[in-house]
């Protein structure tokens, strides 16, 4: 592929970090807007059947109240009134469209008031009665009710002999589960919408996808694409919460076109637990057989994930155990087991984040039947082509991640049996994991603007949920087209802007950063044109490869004479500006190679030997994500990856009281996310070799991979510390005692 | 949140005063719970009377010990010379609850009056009968990892998640408490209450009553003492299980001993069986493990919480024995 302009891996301050912490940038719920009215959600109390009597009266002659909107007075949406099972993501619940029950917590109600604290207190004055029906609320106690998803891409696959585990003389043969977690981004949903007439529609809403949010939007409410504008600029976090529409969303449009006036909605921290979805539970199983010298020769991985009664959301759980080892023989298969409870949505690493914690953990169990070095064994069972198919990899260094950060780590220091060092009170132990992610890239557009000052705006509907991507973006087209990065603006998060993919599945540095990578060189391509068909005989024969911008001005390289001013450029065409807009994708090379993300972890914890407690006290992450763009947030993603991997092992989980079939301690007393005394300092990695194949910047993403396989990486140096083998997340001391 | 009337005193007659003339009146002072509570709509007061002006935050050692202002914050008291010196077992468990930001505000007598934290006392749609007596205790027969394994009630399993608590209770306070009426001195052991069939009563506080200060007896604990909190991370959570232990030991014989425990009980829960085994025998680590089976001995645990009664017998022999450290 031809690299007009290499990317540097300098690391580069975010270009909106000063109006973040200063306050300057605005978030959702946050944009000042004129005659704003807003609303509270009112929560079912049951899990299933439908409301009897719902009394709004208190409510509605409470101070400031303006409205309480219910099933009974709601203007229906178009898309929302039909009411029917999914077999897929759809638009979600019908949000006061009729009297069911599905989940407990279920919006039933929107006070609307004039001041949110009068909202809020007439919320608590809703009345409602029900009729129950069961409901069924526990994971492990109904496994044997899951499905077959209806998800073609993640049916079920069969490789040769599937026997052949169980045929080995090396066996691991576990069960493993993982709980439902919650995303719990810092900045809380919200949505303000606001409706010009019936035919115009614009929603400030915390989301990371937001053409996709409009496009669904647009849908349910039987408006063409052009009638909606999604805006998002600002987002404090969000790992695949915003990346569909939630209730609070249709409520607050709702509201707004019955009042024909702006209406806010945000959610609450507890109904962030209920209402924006979550990390489905897992309880998986994995069968691996190994010849004694470590060769795996078969694999079985199944898995059962949750789901709700009135939509499918599924997952490739086994996705890695297809693809991460030389295997000849493998089975998986994949289940969705209904429960009386809302949709799950992605999670970071969905999928892979809960599968890679049984696969990785199976391989650590399989080390020690073999009296073997983990790493080894990883070395051993590498895959040199993608084991389905045997397409090439794009590129995959897992090898050099595992040497960089055993290294990093002194692993070779490392006595493997467990319980073997302790300090004071503590069991020390070490452990490690690997992972990967497939490195997918979308088509998207950008526009870019050149203004006669040397001024770069670049524009495109992508989202910037905390990565960095707003000083990527800069970054990337300041190395392709030569201008500062001081003089550059990247504008993103508003729907209108030129279509891109939703930020969610680590596309958008190989998908939005190949379309800022081409226009930049478009842009500069017009300049040339410009400089071909003005400047006479000096330009006469320049290629793009040829030219520089710098300061403001265009040159050849090798000839100081040919130095033009971008004004003078313009001034000869009589324009005041150069415009492009360009799409870009993948081209064949996308059918020719298998394309993953690779990374290996390595943590040291310490265990109490009488009280439990889990401390990790070193982690090392080398990751394979090809050229890094920006050092600096590509090490923050990798150790933010790292913290929730740190929080997946030990503490992150969503109680559910059966009896009630309602979440208990849904709020942050309750659900342990880790603070900064549990993470210990990261040390990051990077392999920093281009991928030849996926983009011009050689980028693969990095979104995910610093959390797929953090948590087994974790118990494994549990059961080194300790002796024990904890296979259902998360290790509280309550397990190791 | 309901509205209220709001009204600060600066001294401590006024506030008992107000609080006699307004009904559904309730003390403010860090906010640190009781807001969070009015938020959710678990307590709803039609006066606030914010005592955070009254002079009420001295620390000063007398001649039976030290006492500490009940609006002494959290912050303070724990690197206070006096508490450093002579009262460390009070500084550890202070450092051991909450996050900064919280015990800058948060005040010893607010401290001691705290809520329980179960999840079922917070979510208004559940049955709780600390919160509305007669709706029952959605815990015991629900989620009750958190929950009680001592003392508890068929109508409630909530547990104290105090840590000063904890260490008070070893140590023998005593909380003076005022009202318009008197001026009662009322030891730590008898203050908190254990459920029975009115949990809704945290403790023995008459209404109207204010916490003016707290005492805690000279002691020779300084030296062997020990707070040891387990909880799901390594700071802010509210404990699984928390030790308190002071010793006296004299040519390796123990002299005195108390043993209290957090996270465990309706009260910080004193050892006192165990306490009194220990007396008189050697500070070795045999009769440390003898104490600490009699610790658990009486405990009764639920369907989730069944761990606790080894996570407390193991976490009391590892405070007695981490003192030596």
């Amino acid at each position: 592929m031809n690299h007009t302009n290499t990317i540097s891996s300098d690391s580069n301050d975010r270009v909106d970090g000063r109006d973040k912490v200063t306050g300057t940038a605005k978030y959702t719920a946050e944009i000042p807007l004129s005659n704003l009215v807003y609303g509270v959600l009112v929560g079912s109390t049951i899990a299933k059947g439908a409301i009897k009597k719902i009394d709004t009266s208190e409510a509605e002659k409470a101070a400031g109240v303006i409205s309480v909107i219910t099933h009974k007075n709601s203007t229906k949406l178009f898309g929302l009134k039909k009411s029917k099972t999914a077999k897929k993501l759809d638009l979600g619940l019908r949000v006061f469209h009729s009297k069911d029950i599905v989940f407990n917590g279920q919006p039933i109600a929107l006070v609307v008031a004039d001041r949110l604290e009068q909202a809020q207190y007439a919320a608590s004055l809703v009345k409602c009665t029900y009729e129950q029906a069961p409901h069924t609320t526990d994971f492990g106690a109904h496994l044997d009710q899951a499905r077959p998803s209806s998800s073609k891409w993640l049916s079920d696959t069969k490789r040769g002999d599937v026997t052949a585990w169980s045929n080995a003389p090396f066996k691991v043969d576990q069960a493993y589960s993982t709980p439902q977690e919650v995303h719990n981004p810092m900045e809380m949903h919200s949505t303000t919408a606001i409706w010009e007439g019936d035919e115009k529609l614009t929603v400030y809403d915390k989301n990371h996808a937001v053409q996709d949010i409009r496009d669904i939007l647009a849908k349910a409410l039987k408006l063409e694409k052009e009638q909606v504008i999604v805006n998002s600029e600002f987002i404090g976090g969000g790992f695949g919460s915003g990346l569909r529409v939630w209730p609070h969303t249709f409520a607050a449009i709702i509201a707004a076109k019955m009042l024909k006036r702006p209406v806010k909605v945000s959610v609450t921290r507890p109904q962030m637990f209920t209402m924006t979805g979550y990390r489905p539970a897992t309880a998986q199983k994995v069968s691996i057989g190994a010849t004694k010298d470590g060769k795996i020769v078969g694999i079985k991985h199944e898995a059962i994930g949750q789901t709700s009664e009135y939509e499918e959301f599924a997952e490739s759980v086994t996705g890695i155990t297809k693809m991460l080892y030389a295997c000849p023989n493998l089975e998986t298969n994949y289940k969705v087991l209904p429960l009386t409870y809302s949709t799950p949505i992605w999670m970071r690493a969905p999928g892979e984040a809960t599968g890679s914690f049984a696969l990785e953990t199976a391989l650590d169990e399989l080390a020690y039947s073999l009296n073997m070095d983990p790493v080894q064994l990883r070395k051993k069972n590498y895959a040199e082509t993608h084991p389905d198919d045997n397409k090439p990899w794009s590129s995959n260094h897992l090898t050099e991640c595992l040497i960089k950060a055993a290294r990093q780590f002194d692993w070779d220091a490392r006595k493997p049996e467990p319980r073997s060092s302790s300090d004071r009170d503590w069991w020390v132990g070490t452990g490690m994991a690997v992972g990967s992610w497939s490195a997918w890239r979308a088509p998207a557009t950008a526009r870019a603007v050149l203004d006669s000052k040397g001024n770069l705006l670049i524009q495109s509907a992508t989202s910037d949920m905390g990565p960095g991507t707003s000083t990527t973006m800069v970054k990337i087209a300041s190395d392709a087209s030569g201008i500062p990065m001081g003089k550059i603006r990247f504008e993103l998060g508003k729907s209108n802007l030129p279509p891109s993919p939703g930020q969610g599945g680590s596309v958008t540095v190989a998908s939005v950063g190949s379309a800022v990578y081409d226009i930049c060189n478009e842009i500069k391509q017009k300049l040339l044109d410009i400089a071909v068909e003005t400047l006479g005989e000096t330009y006469k024969e320049a290629k793009i490869d040829d030219v520089f911008l710098i300061n403001g001005k265009m040159g050849i390289k090798g000839k100081p004479a040919s130095l033009v001013t971008f004004a003078d450029l313009m001034e000869k065409k009589n324009i005041t500006e150069v415009e492009a807009t360009k799409t870009s994708s993948s081209g064949e090379e996308g059918g020719k190679y298998a394309f993953y993300s690779f990374g290996a972890h390595f943590a040291e914890v310490y265990v109490h030997k009488y009280t439990g407690a889990v401390r990790v006290t070193r982690f090392v992450s080398c990751v394979d994500a090809g050229r890094i763009i920006n050092n600096k947030t590509a090490s923050s993603q990798i150790s933010g990856a790292v913290v929730m991997g740190i929080g997946m092992a030990l503490m992150e989980e969503q109680h559910m009281d059966h009896q009630h079939g309602r979440l208990v301690a849904n709020d942050f007393v309750g659900y342990h996310i880790p603070v900064q005394a549990d993470v210990p300092n990261i040390e990051v990695i990077f392999v920093d070799k281009a991928d030849p194949y996926l983009n011009k910047m050689g980028a693969k993403g990095l979104g995910e991979i610093g959390l797929i396989g953090a948590a087994a990486a974790i118990g494994n140096a549990v059961f080194h510390a300790t002796g024990k083998r904890v296979r259902n997340l998360p290790i509280t001391p309550d397990k190791l005692i | 949140m309901k509205l209220f009337q709001y009204h600060r005193p600066t001294d401590t007659q006024s506030a008992l005063d107000l609080f006699q003339k307004n009904e559904g009146a309730q003390y403010i002072a860090g906010a640190t719970n009781l807001l969070d509570l009015m938020k959710k709509d678990i307590v709803a007061p039609d006066h606030l009377i914010d005592i955070s002006r009254l002079p009420l935050n001295n620390i000063q050692n007398g001649p039976l010990g030290v006492t500490i202002g009940a609006l002494a914050l959290n912050s303070d008291v724990a690197i206070h010379q006096i508490i450093t010196q002579q009262y460390p077992l009070i500084a550890q468990a202070l450092l051991a609850g909450a996050s900064p930001q919280l015990r800058n505000m948060a005040t010893v007598g607010g401290n001691i009056l705290q809520r329980t934290r179960c999840p079922y006392f917070y979510d208004i749609a559940m049955p709780c009968n600390k919160r509305q007596p007669g709706s029952g205790c959605g815990a015991k027969e629900g989620f009750n990892r958190m929950s009680a394994i001592f003392g508890a009630s068929e109508d409630c399993v909530a547990v104290h998640p105090s840590d000063l608590c904890v260490a008070l209770a070893a140590l023998d306070a005593t909380i003076t408490v005022k009202s318009a009426k008197q001026e009662r001195i009322i030891d730590f052991k008898d203050f908190h209450r254990l459920p029975g069939n009115t949990p809704e009563k945290d403790n023995i506080l008459e209404k109207g009553e204010l916490i003016t200060s707290i005492t805690i007896p000279k002691n020779n604990f300084a030296k062997y003492h020990n707070y040891l909190k387990v909880r799901d991370r390594a700071s802010y959570a509210f404990a699984l299980v928390s030790v308190a232990v002071a010793f006296e030991i004299k040519d390796s014989v123990i002299l005195d001993a108390r043993i209290a425990l957090g996270g465990v009980a309706h009260k910080p829960w004193r050892a006192y069986e165990a306490e009194a085994y220990l007396k008189g025998k050697s500070d070795s680590e045999n009769s440390f493990k003898a104490a600490a089976a009699l610790v658990v001995k009486e405990a009764k645990p639920l369907t989730h919480n069944a761990f606790k009664v080894k996570m407390a017998e193991q976490t009391v022999l590892a405070a007695m024995l981490a003192m030596f450290n």
